[in-house]
């Protein structure tokens, strides 16, 4: 099993470099650099100044070599545009979108999960359709547009909640639901389709016989299998999340790691995006990591396979 | 397109008139809180360029100068009274009763550090072009300083009163260092003579001011009223409406048109119209670099200049308080003439010219654009009806200001905000001097212009710059196309005057 985990994350790291060296070729493919940098009044004189300082003017290949040696010594550089250490900002970002993905996930399991249950054990009943129809919905639904019509009622018309900020608690109730919602179709399917399998297995068959309490069957035997899926997929979503919560994170003003990808690209902060590619990549690393632990553990078949 | 879908909500939620009240939060609290779509990180005027900065340096620095919204002229402000003693010098007498907000007087020092500190070159303060006019400060007795210009600089008063901010005498020698060993100068807490004070930056969030109390009597800013002034950063429009309207911040402004005239209609927060110094602009590809040898020709030019119909934008898309302009630069900046030859709207002269030039059956090409993409399709909507066929190519500012730099655009509209700078070489002196910028490098009009830019005379300057837009307009480099209004809303309990120079003076502001 240690082979297996070794070899899984080797190419889970191999596949994070990829992407921040596709990123930071493709970030060049938006325009020059130095302009952005130098902003909209900037004369010629002081966009070649911009380049020459930041080095811009060396082959990329050159630039990214340079950034990857640094990197692996943990010094991520420093900010075009906010001049200051990029580890600093990146911890101070982090959280709120840890916050938020953390509770948007949760949202989503919650609900999805018990949903998902309660459709396989009575199929077609009313609430199996309600389950789907939610996921219909949850599925056409653009999560901005959810946003706001969370805020229309919630905060416009009724004035429950703040709408933007990360002041307090009530601040991530809108921007977790509406992001959580959006994942919460895919886990209720794939939870329900998996508890119809296993319900209709030889071994749920057995457990039955043998006299187990019905929940004992459902929640031990049969939910143990049906999640595993789900477990891979509620990590892609949490990874998702991370580094996708750019609409949610601009609606709601809150400044974390989406916005600030979305913002440095913007402004061609390009030693704060390549920063942020490789936090993000790792993050998605050891989400996956931890979640074939889980499902190791959940399934002992795993282990060896 | 995300955000023309999502108009829908915040529309459709003032239209129907469901939200209760306007806010009096701000009020209540005695803080102002005015939100835009861009961060401002760094809290330094010389080591940060958005407009956003701009308006907090003006808030929290001040100047040698001020210019008087009302008058246009120049007052002084940490300068008691000023002269020309020649073209290329300056005396001032300054204030002897101002102290920055640490505590400490300022002096004819500080104006000193602040010129000799920020013309240097190695410090790498974002603009240099606002400063390095200057040639070099000299005392002249205990409140009173001598400015030495580079070369006759008629647009010396109009950055002295914007442009450069004072700082305290070694305000950046207590520079933190970075782990390249070089100083942060951007990092230095923030310590100006102005109106307001900053207490706390959020990078990327906030920017917390509250009133200097210390603030110096009778300057031309007044005394502020409002107690504390918080800059917030809300990327999303509806979302800083629906904030307005929930009483969550009191100001924004770059509101659109449609959403502007249903929260005027509301009743609900003060709506107003204010032009400002921006201006748009068509360039076109006069020396055919771009491959598209059409606008060699100065008749598709001139059909151009008369197939679009730019009151028709104006007066549909832009705002009521913009205006059609005949020459590259705002009708408010000194020097900026507009009596010359200017071009009607008339399609059917269009088609003649077109047809005259060889292009009769028709023309394609690509138009380049990176704002208010409206403003652009109604340009190719106007095109179309004389038989020309354009593309657009929307993009980022940074991708085609490149590529036009490169002269690979056919044709571009663009927009140009002359630094807030209300003097005609913020525009034309940038334009056409020759160089990337310039879309025909004609010497006799880079003569022209640049000559009017060191002329202190100012009908000698008007002179000059007109004989240079009677041929850039004849021979059409430029198509000038409308200054730019922008729509402010604002909490009903706020009393503040908007101005033309997109320096909003939360200075000036009181609740009512």
């Amino acid at each position: 099993m240690l082979k297996f985990l070794l070899r899984r994350l080797g190419v889970a790291v191999l596949v994070a470099l990829t992407v921040s060296m596709i990123t930071f070729s493709l970030i060049y493919l938006s325009g020059d650099p130095a302009i952005a940098l130098a902003g909209e009044s900037a004369s010629n004189e002081e966009i070649e100044n911009i380049r020459q300082i930041y080095g811009y003017d060396r082959p990329i290949i050159v630039q990214y070599g340079d950034w990857l040696m640094r990197a692996v010594q943990g010094d991520l550089g420093r900010s075009h545009y906010l001049k200051s250490d990029i580890s600093s900002v990146i911890v101070t970002r982090l959280p709120n979108t840890l916050i938020l993905a953390l509770c948007a996930i949760s949202f989503a399991l919650v609900l999805s999960i018990p949903l998902g249950v309660a459709a396989a054990i009575r199929p077609n009943s009313l609430i199996d359709r309600f389950a789907l129809g939610l996921a219909v919905v949850g599925q056409a639904l653009p999560s901005f547009w959810f946003a706001l019509i969370l805020i229309f009622f919630m905060s416009i018309q009724w004035r429950l909640l703040p709408i933007t900020g990360t002041g307090s608690w009530k601040n991530f109730i809108m921007p977790a639901v509406a992001l959580g919602y959006y994942v919460t179709p895919g886990v209720m399917r794939l939870t329900r389709a998996g508890m119809l399998e296993v319900l209709q297995s030889d071994y749920i068959r057995t457990a039955k016989a043998k006299g187990l309490r019905p929940m004992t069957v459902l929640f031990k035997h049969a939910l143990r299998n049906a999640i595993i899926p789900v477990v891979s997929l509620a990590a892609v979503q949490f990874g998702f999340m991370l580094g996708g919560s750019i609409v949610i994170e601009t609606i709601f003003a809150i400044n974390g790691m989406g916005f600030l990808a979305w913002e440095s690209i913007q402004r061609a902060d390009l030693p704060m995006m390549q920063a942020i590619v490789l936090v993000l990549s790792c993050f998605y690393i050891v989400i996956t990591f931890l979640a074939d632990l889980l499902n190791a553990f959940l399934d002992p078949r795993i282990r060896v396979t | 397109m995300i955000r023309q879908i999502m108009k829908g909500l915040p529309i459709a939620a003032v239209a129907l008139g469901i939200c209760s009240g306007a806010a009096l939060a701000g009020k209540s609290d005695d803080t102002l809180v005015w939100a835009t779509d861009r961060e401002s990180a760094v809290a330094d005027p010389y080591y940060n360029r958005t407009r956003e900065l701009v308006i907090i340096g003006n808030t929290v620095w001040d100047n040698l100068l001020l210019r008087n919204t009302k008058t246009g002229k120049y007052e002084p402000n940490l300068a008691k009274s000023f002269k020309w003693v020649d073209n290329v010098t300056l005396d001032f007498e300054l204030r002897d009763d101002v102290k920055f907000h640490d505590g400490s007087p300022f002096g004819p020092e500080d104006v000193i550090y602040t010129v000799d500190f920020t013309t240097n070159k190695e410090h790498g303060v974002v603009t240099l072009k606002n400063v390095d006019w200057m040639k070099k400060v000299e005392k002249t007795g205990p409140h009173s300083i001598r400015i030495h210009l580079e070369k006759p600089f008629p647009a010396a008063l109009a950055y002295l009163g914007q442009a450069v901010p004072i700082i305290k005498r070694g305000h950046y020698d207590k520079a933190p260092m970075t782990k390249e060993g070089k100083p942060d100068y951007a990092a230095v807490k923030p310590n100006g003579t102005g109106p307001y004070m900053i207490t706390e930056v959020v990078p990327g969030e906030k920017i917390v001011m509250k009133k200097y109390d210390g603030y110096h009597k009778n300057g031309p800013k007044g005394t502020p009223q409002i107690a504390n002034l918080v800059y917030r950063t809300i990327k999303e429009g509806n979302t800083r409406i629906a904030e307005l309207l929930t009483g969550g911040i009191d100001w924004i402004w770059d509101v659109p048109k449609e959403q502007a005239e249903k929260l005027k209609a509301t009743g609900q927060v003060t709506v107003e119209n204010a032009k400002t110094l921006r201006i748009s602009y068509i360039a076109f590809d006069v020396d055919g670099s771009s491959g598209n040898k059409a606008f060699m020709d100065q008749r598709v030019r001139q059909a151009f200049a008369h197939a679009i119909n730019r009151q028709s934008i104006v007066t549909n898309l832009v705002g009521a308080a913009a205006q059609v302009i005949n020459t590259p630069c705002h009708p408010d900046q000194t020097g900026c003439v507009q009596d010359v030859t200017g071009y009607d709207y008339d399609p059917e002269k269009a088609k003649a010219l077109l047809k005259e030039a060889g292009y009769d059956k028709g023309l394609e090409f690509d138009i380049y654009a990176y704002r208010e993409r409206e403003f652009t399709e109604a340009v190719i909507s106007d095109l179309a009806k004389v038989g020309v066929k354009a593309k657009l190519n929307f993009m980022q500012y940074k991708a085609l200001r490149e590529i036009a730099q490169k002269g690979s655009t056919a044709v571009h509209q663009m927009t140009w905000g002359s630094y807030s700078i209300p003097d005609a070489s913020g525009c034309a002196g940038v334009f056409f001097v020759g160089g990337k910028d310039d879309p025909a490098n004609d010497p006799k009009v880079n003569e022209l212009i640049v000559k009017a830019g060191n002329v202190t005379d100012l009908a000698e300057r008007e002179k000059l710059y007109k004989e240079a837009f009677q041929i850039i307009s004849t021979k059409v480099y430029w198509l000038p196309m409308f200054t730019y209004a922008k729509n402010y809303a604002f909490n009903q309990n706020l009393d503040m005057t908007i101005t033309s120079d997109e320096i909003p003076r939360f200075y000036t502001a009181k609740w009512k």
